[in-house]
């Protein structure tokens, strides 16, 4: 593989998913309005009734608002992940996955350049999504912006690498909206997202548990610490390992030796 | 030098074998039809050429180089043109060209440049702005045989690419397809169930469930098999009314 062919496709495949996005104008509002629903109407009814009390890495109380904001950071780069998983499904269908998966470059490559593009695709929102969050006082420290960089993006590519194993394993674009309701829903909610973990132990044992060992969780945390500018070395880890899991795994389902496209049943 | 040369390759799904010890050749800048009917197995068999499947069984060979060993060598000779339309709807043509010779390694300034030689060529470069969601059955066909040029392969694959075209569409892409041959030396294999398809000086290979049941020039097709026609000598062939 040619250094300079392979950064060329990239490029090719990062500008690709750009005008894409950017031409899909619907799904980039209602991709920014989501949070904000949650911020503005989920977060304030349940403002009063969450009393939280002092829990890493806020340093003293703080409001229903200012917990959940990173955690809907990560739903953002969730959906997302799942909407560009969506379209990879869509885009075999269709069959425009074929023209990516015949370029002379190997498949890990191709496929890391596609996971790599969306998640460069999905960060900006999420930026804009935080600075909005400062109207509702959500105003982490400066630094905490640049710190969160990187965890946005592992997390991102975490989430994406996920997307492409589901994406692998769908055979059908009917199959999607189950995943949807059976993972993406309860990986959610049973996270560390929307409570911390000593409120859902309250509810159930084995809820705390389901969000305290769901990936999902430990990309909350990353994010959630990285803003206010702590690093939380446990969340990196399984973040990182998950990612290099759902990435491997996704290759081998994409492999045309092992995968789907060797079941797939052929026409013509 | 053959451009490519599929060698004993066998492939099932399941228990379902799909192609059986097929062995054909395209020889350089030649137009080499793949004839067969619905579920005769050319799709699988473009999988496979393509290392879109992965050939456990035979050898698929590319200007001598084995797709199973070195794919990435072997797919930047080759240009593909799939059954299903690839076209990216929301991008325009010349998006479409150019993502895929990004793919391909392309500069982007000799990249710009062979997308408007290229669509020039098949007669669609007035509609390089707009988006291919815009564009007709048979323009669409033909941006993407551009889309397929523009790394400059030496060797074409086109399955069934005149799926959803009227008459004068499929005889149009007919002969740009071969003024390729002439003029470029490319090399193609275009599969197709359209005898019409067919001019005398091409090569065929007739594949039927699964197999090759005959391979030659298009003109030798009918005598060899005492028909009176190619359409007689492929219903014979094939068993098909």
């Amino acid at each position: 593989m040619k250094v300079r062919h392979a950064l060329r496709a990239l490029d090719g495949i990062l500008r690709r998913e750009m005008m894409r996005s950017l031409r899909q104008r619907a799904r980039l509002f209602s991709a920014m309005v989501r949070p904000l629903v949650w911020l503005a109407i989920f977060a304030a009814g349940f403002r009063s009734v969450l009393g939280l009390s002092i829990t890493p890495p806020y340093q003293t109380y703080v409001l229903y608002e200012v917990y959940v904001v990173p955690g809907l950071a990560a739903m953002m780069l969730l959906f997302h992940a799942m909407a560009s998983s969506l379209a990879m499904v869509y885009d075999r269908e269709m069959g425009s996955m074929r023209l990516l998966l015949t370029a002379p470059l190997p498949r890990w490559y191709l496929l890391a350049a596609r996971l790599l593009a969306s998640v460069v695709v999905g960060l900006p929102l999420v930026y804009l999504f935080l600075f909005v969050a400062r109207f509702w006082d959500v105003r982490p420290p400066a630094l905490g912006y640049v710190a969160v960089f990187p965890a946005l993006v592992l997390s991102g590519l975490m989430l994406g690498a996920f997307g492409l194993l589901v994406s692998s394993m769908s055979t059908q674009m009917e199959n999607f909206a189950g995943v949807m309701n059976f993972v993406i829903f309860p990986m959610f909610f049973a996270s560390t997202a929307l409570y911390p973990i000593w409120r859902l132990a309250e509810a159930g044992r084995v809820l705390a548990t389901i969000a305290a060992w769901n990936p999902f969780s430990s990309a909350v945390e990353l994010i959630r610490f990285a803003l206010y500018l702590r690093f939380d070395m446990v969340s990196m880890l399984v973040v990182v390992a998950c990612l290099v899991a759902f990435f491997l795994a996704a290759v081998a389902g994409y492999d045309p030796g092992r995968g789907l496209w060797s079941r797939r049943s052929g026409e013509g | 030098m053959n451009a490519l040369a599929v060698e004993n390759l066998s492939h099932s799904f399941g228990n379902r074998q799909v192609l059986q010890n097929v062995s054909f050749t395209v020889a350089e800048g030649r137009m080499c039809i793949l004839l067969g009917r619905n579920g005769a197995g050319k799709t699988t068999l473009f999988s496979l050429v393509t290392g879109l499947y992965y050939a456990r069984t035979g050898l698929v060979r590319v200007f001598d180089m084995a797709m199973q060993a070195n794919p990435s060598a072997a797919l930047a000779q080759m240009g593909v043109v799939f059954q299903l339309p690839t076209l990216d709807l929301d991008l325009t043509a010349g998006e479409n060209l150019r993502y895929h010779a990004a793919l391909h390694g392309l500069p982007t300034e000799l990249s710009k440049a062979r997308s408007r030689e290229e669509l020039s060529r098949l007669e669609v470069l007035d509609r390089i702005h707009d988006r291919t969601r815009a564009l007709s059955g048979g323009q669409r066909r033909r941006v993407e045989i551009a889309r397929a040029l523009m790394h400059g392969p030496r060797l074409l694959l086109l399955d069934e690419p005149t799926t959803g075209l009227d008459v004068p569409g499929r005889r149009a892409l007919g002969r740009h397809v071969r003024a390729l041959c002439r003029e470029r030396g490319i090399a193609v294999l275009w599969a197709t169930h359209f005898l019409e398809e067919v001019a005398a000086d091409d090569d065929v290979v007739v594949l039927d469930r699964g197999r090759v049941c005959w391979a030659g020039r298009a003109d030798r097709i009918a005598p060899e098999v005492s028909a009176g026609s190619i359409a007689e000598a492929f219903a014979l062939l094939t068993g098909s009314p």
